[in-house]
């Protein structure tokens, strides 16, 4: 009974802050959108916009929910459920850091360890593609289908990248587990350099890994499936008021999950100076790291143009895919050799 | 509550199943056997073959049967528009296959009892699979490894020609 009232009140906690950062990170990216762009961004609500989340919430909550005449209204609305149901449920393995005590227990701050769970974050990513396909067929709309088809080819091709870049993180750890791949990059190289994996042998799985879930996510400069030029918005052009809300908040959720999945394989996740005496430390490296690539995605979007879809294509298949392919003979040449 | 998991997760997909073949517009069908395969995914999860489980995920849901919606959607298809009726020889097809599955249940059924639950073992954990894989089936594992790469190939030279 412990077991089953410590893993919901961690649960809780656990969904409590993710949606909270959700809706900040919203705010993040506008305010440092405008920065690069020498605007203010949003300062009218509250403090230095502090409160623009809410009153983006209380918008979304209030408009009125236009249905466009469609002859799959189940699947119109289902859509968007199935977009952000697989999102949040990645926050079920990530380790956001090790284990405290705490009133006399021993408490692991992460929900759940999966024997299999590197795996289990990439079946979700699979099924995201669900909620954009099936919004972009049900919407009856001619820019919705075109986003949706846009977005199964594109996630298709860019999730062999994505799965093929772990594998090198898998052979140097040995595990499948994502604590174990954290455990796996504790210490340094000479007291100086620490074991994380972006520098030991892995930096080339590192950037195929990155470039691919900026793919995978949607975001600029593969944004594609809702490029606004030319597709209104692609698969959400008919939503509205909260669908459309989840919508936003599932393409932020994966954009979080991925960078927290970015820095647990590559950036040593909760590793730090100082986390074997303060465990909670931990929790602030790993939150800081993952801002870090916050902020690239960011950052990227205020900088590079769209690619044209047959560039796409032809960086996914021609480039990224070789070069993963590469990077798995490298690193197991390098593991056997070691 | 393993029980009570193994009866929904079974009836899930046995009521999804006769909605792939009772469905009319081929984009239901597709999804009723993505719902089939979740519910599989929850029958291999129960019986702790974890590795298998999310890979079904991985390569089913999140691969083919994309590409199966893909395709239906890149060719608008429409509901079925009666195209079985033009070829009555498969459905008589239907009568030998319906028979030969009818025997086959009957074999499971009947032997049933004397297969040990594998639930419990270490099968289908990620080291098992794999120490399996490289070992005892090492000659299969390396044949359908050579059947794929000629499916490749074959696929690119008709993408060629087109």
């Amino acid at each position: 009974m412990d077991v089953v009232v410590e893993a919901v009140i961690k649960i809780v906690i656990v969904f409590g802050v993710v949606l909270t950062c959700l809706a900040y990170l919203a705010l993040f990216e506008r305010k440092i959108l405008g920065w690069i762009q020498l605007r203010y961004g949003p300062n009218r609500v509250g403090p230095w916009g502090l409160l623009q989340p809410l009153a983006d919430l209380l918008k979304f909550l209030f408009k009125e929910d236009v249905r466009p005449a469609t002859p799959n209204p189940i699947l119109f609305s289902v859509a968007p459920i199935l977009s952000l149901v697989p999102a949040l449920m990645t926050y079920a393995v990530i380790p956001f850091g090790d284990r405290i005590e705490l009133f006399g227990r021993e408490i692991t701050l992460y929900i759940t360890s999966v024997n299999v769970g590197l795996l289990y974050l990439f079946a979700l990513s699979g099924l995201g593609v669900y909620g954009i396909v099936l919004a972009g067929w049900a919407s009856n709309s001619k820019y919705s289908l075109l986003g949706g088809l846009r977005s199964a080819a594109q996630l298709i091709s860019y999730e062999l990248t994505l799965t093929l870049s772990v594998i090198g993180v898998l052979i140097q750890a040995g595990s499948l587990d994502l604590i174990a791949i954290v455990r796996a990059q504790s210490g340094t190289y000479f007291g100086l350099i620490p074991k994380w994996h972006i520098f030991w042998y892995q930096p080339l799985g590192f950037l195929l890994f990155f470039i691919a879930a900026v793919a995978e996510t949607n975001r600029v400069p593969f944004d594609l499936p809702e490029a606004e030029t030319e597709l209104v918005a692609g698969y959400h052009t008919e939503y509205s008021a909260t669908k459309f809300a989840m919508f936003y908040v599932a393409e932020y959720a994966n954009i979080l999950a991925v960078s927290a999945l970015a820095t647990t394989l590559f950036l040593g996740g909760w590793n730090g100076p100082g986390v074997e005496r303060l465990p909670l430390l931990g929790v602030f490296y790993f939150a800081m790291k993952t801002a870090v690539f916050l902020f690239i995605y960011i950052w990227l979007r205020a900088t590079l143009p769209r690619f044209r879809y047959d560039q796409l294509m032809r960086f996914g298949w021609k480039v990224l895919l070789p070069l993963a392919f590469a990077n798995i003979v490298f690193s197991a040449a390098m593991a056997t050799t070691a | 509550m393993e029980r009570a998991l193994f009866l929904i997760f079974a009836l899930t997909a046995i009521v999804a199943a006769f909605n792939i073949l009772l469905r009319r517009h081929p984009l239901h069908s597709a999804l009723a056997l993505l719902v089939v395969l979740g519910a599989l995914t929850g029958l291999y999860i129960l019986l702790g073959a974890y590795f298998l489980a999310m890979m079904q995920v991985v390569i089913y849901a999140g691969a083919v049967l994309v590409l199966f919606l893909f395709v239906i959607m890149l060719l608008n298809i429409r509901a079925e528009e009666a195209r079985l009726e033009r070829r009555p020889f498969f459905r008589w097809l239907a009568v030998p296959f319906a028979l030969l599955l009818g025997a086959e249940t009957f074999y499971l059924v009947r032997t049933f009892e004397e297969n040990p639950s594998p639930s419990g073992t270490s099968i289908g954990v990620t080291e098992a699979v794999g120490r399996e894989l490289f070992t005892t089936y090492l000659l299969p594992f390396e044949v359908t490894s050579i059947v794929l790469l000629i499916a490749i190939l074959g696929a690119v030279v008709l993408a060629r020609r087109g």
